[in-house]
């Protein structure tokens, strides 16, 4: 199910600007690991490395290799859409397609991968809506549109389109900097929950978040603006917060950076 | 609007602080002219299009009271003398007929083309492909009319030919042979009219599909078609209906090239390829000139049918957008 991710000497582009530099770190499986680190710092990019989606932005280019258990997501023949299927992703902003019954996003990526029969998919569905802590508050109205729920239930919707396939992984991009707390609080929950079967990545602004929700914890730190993002260092998210053992992550983690 | 209103403007206070009073009116002359000006086209608007459909419903009245003959059923047109017989039947198949001929064949190509443009082009060649579309739309109607006599009726008669082997069982793609000088050439004719608007108007509505849907689609592992069947068509949905629209008004409404192509005449062929045939638009233009003022009434009463067409088939559209709003991208 949860597959370990092996990164080495990765650095990606946008044309000719190197966003990140030679970064290598090892993301455990069955634990949920946070990137931190100042706006631009290049974690999101480094985020979308690790399901390619990187090279969908125009001039995105990316050099090394990023192992899932041992396979190189990077390597020759490897297909950028099978990639997608099992490194699945939650974007910052809640995107569930508008056009889309709450039923058919949660089906929207099992359609894409086969065909199932309607039972069949009937039941992912609600497996899926369930261990997204949303089965309860949409079980009446799975074929309304999904935009017409609150921002907190379309992200669990999204996070529920995307554990529906089963992925091996699962990249966060900063869930919930468009929620309110107490929507925040949920999807938090929900995170403590699926890392008992996905490995989870979640890049996120608030330290707390970081410090409440993850095993380990990346620091990112760019030199200048205008610089690559460098990886400072990747630790127990405990020593991380209390302990650090580079002074740039204290100084960012306490406050005193710039 | 009231030129007097520039000259009673509030007195400037005297007093030296610089912060106006609150307490008061304040109409600055500016705002007294827009508002005029702008109140004043909203309603010169409504005056005009009243004066339009009055002066259109009164005429064909007059038309059609003294029409001997069934306005709707008949299939001649002879407006002139003691016993005039006319009828819009052949006017209104012909319209219909290749405006659907045309849609058919322009809508998918456009859609195609601007799915091409807006997703599948490099940048360079999108641009250059775009603006040739857009070029299409800057010929004049009757060059598309004499191309279409000089060069499309010759070349048709093959595609006939072809059509008749296949098709011609069906019974609407019979032909013999003679000029391909009919209802099926008048909508080819039209496709390419209508194309570059459908094109570019669709194109637009793609491109503004969000990026955001876009990105939740390839990251569920949706290949670059799949991407667009779930969250660009679905978004440019209304925006397809509301171009082809467009089109389907502009190939209602063709005079020149329809007139160019067409060789008129008031018969309901049983087959398309049938030549013969007439339009709307292309039967006003035609006779137009030669009519007596009750010749010109009947026109005219045939010209309101047209209008009325048209606004039957936008309203349509407007029901088919606003059935599905609740769905639509907007709404996100």
């Amino acid at each position: 199910m949860a597959k370990r991710i092996d990164v080495s000497g990765l650095s990606a582009f946008y044309g000719s600007h190197k966003a990140i530099d030679d970064i290598s770190m090892t993301i455990e499986p069955r634990s949920v690991t946070a990137f931190i680190g100042p706006s631009g710092c290049g974690k999101s990019t480094f985020l979308r490395t690790l399901n390619r989606m990187h090279e969908v932005t125009p001039g995105g280019r990316v050099e090394g290799k990023v192992m899932l258990d041992d396979e190189n997501l990077y390597g020759s023949g490897v297909d950028p859409v099978a990639v997608r299927r099992t490194v699945g992703m939650v974007f910052q902003r809640p995107n569930p397609f508008p056009t889309m019954s709450i039923f058919d996003n949660v089906a929207a990526g099992l359609r894409l991968n086969g065909s199932y029969k309607k039972s069949e998919l009937k039941d992912i569905v609600e497996r899926s809506l369930k261990g997204a802590n949303l089965w309860n508050e949409v079980k009446d109205r799975l074929n309304k549109p999904g935009s017409g729920l609150s921002g907190g239930q379309q992200q669990r919707l999204c996070i529920a389109r995307a554990i529906a396939v089963e992925p091996q992984v699962l990249l966060m991009d900063e869930p919930c900097s468009a929620l309110d707390p107490i929507s925040t609080l949920a999807i938090e929950d929900l995170i403590g929950e699926l890392k008992e079967r996905f490995t989870i990545v979640i890049v996120t602004h608030n330290m707390q978040q970081a410090a409440r929700v993850s095993d380990r914890t990346a620091f990112f730190n760019l030199a200048a603006v205008g610089k690559p993002g460098k990886l400072i260092e990747i630790d127990e998210t405990e020593r991380i917060f209390s302990n650090p053992s580079v002074q740039a992550t204290e100084d960012y983690i306490s406050g005193r950076f710039g | 609007m009231n030129s007097s209103s520039l000259s009673d403007t509030p007195p400037t206070p005297a007093s030296t602080d610089n912060f106006a009073s609150i307490s008061g009116k304040s109409v600055r002359p500016g705002d007294r002219i827009f508002l005029g000006l702008s109140r004043g086209s909203g309603i010169a608007l409504l005056v005009i299009m009243a004066a339009i459909a009055a002066f259109l419903t009164y005429r064909s009245v007059l038309a059609i009271s003294g029409d001997k003959a069934n306005f709707f059923t008949t299939l001649d047109w002879n407006a002139t003398g003691t016993e005039p017989k006319f009828g819009i039947a052949v006017l209104a198949f012909g319209t219909v007929v290749s405006s659907v001929i045309a849609m058919a064949i322009a809508v998918p190509v456009a859609v195609g083309i601007a799915l091409f443009i807006s997703h599948y082009a490099p940048r360079k060649l999108a641009s250059t492909l775009g603006y040739v579309i857009d070029l299409l739309a800057a010929v004049p109607s009757i060059v598309y009319g004499l191309w279409g006599a000089l060069f499309l009726v010759p070349h048709l008669t093959g595609l006939y030919g072809w059509l008749d082997d296949y098709l011609g069982w069906t019974g609407i793609f019979e032909y013999g042979d003679g000029a391909a000088r009919s209802l099926f050439t008048v909508g080819i004719l039209l496709a390419i009219m209508i194309l570059p608007i459908v094109t570019s108007v669709s194109r637009e509505v793609f491109l503004q599909a969000p990026k955001m849907h876009e990105e939740a689609a390839l990251a569920l592992g949706a290949t670059r078609w799949e991407v667009i069947r779930m969250s660009v068509l679905p978004f440019g949905r209304s925006g397809i209906i509301s171009a082809s629209m467009l089109g389907l008004g502009r190939a209602l409404g063709e005079t020149m090239a329809v007139a160019t192509v067409l060789s008129p005449s008031f018969l309901i062929g049983k087959s398309l390829l049938d030549p013969g045939g007439g339009t709307f638009a292309q039967n006003i233009a035609s006779k137009f000139s030669e009519a007596d003022e009750f010749g010109q009434d009947a026109l005219i009463a045939s010209g309101l049918v047209l209008f009325v067409i048209t606004l039957l088939v936008n309203g349509a559209a407007r029901l088919i957008i606003a059935r599905r709003k609740e769905y639509s991208g907007a709404a996100a």
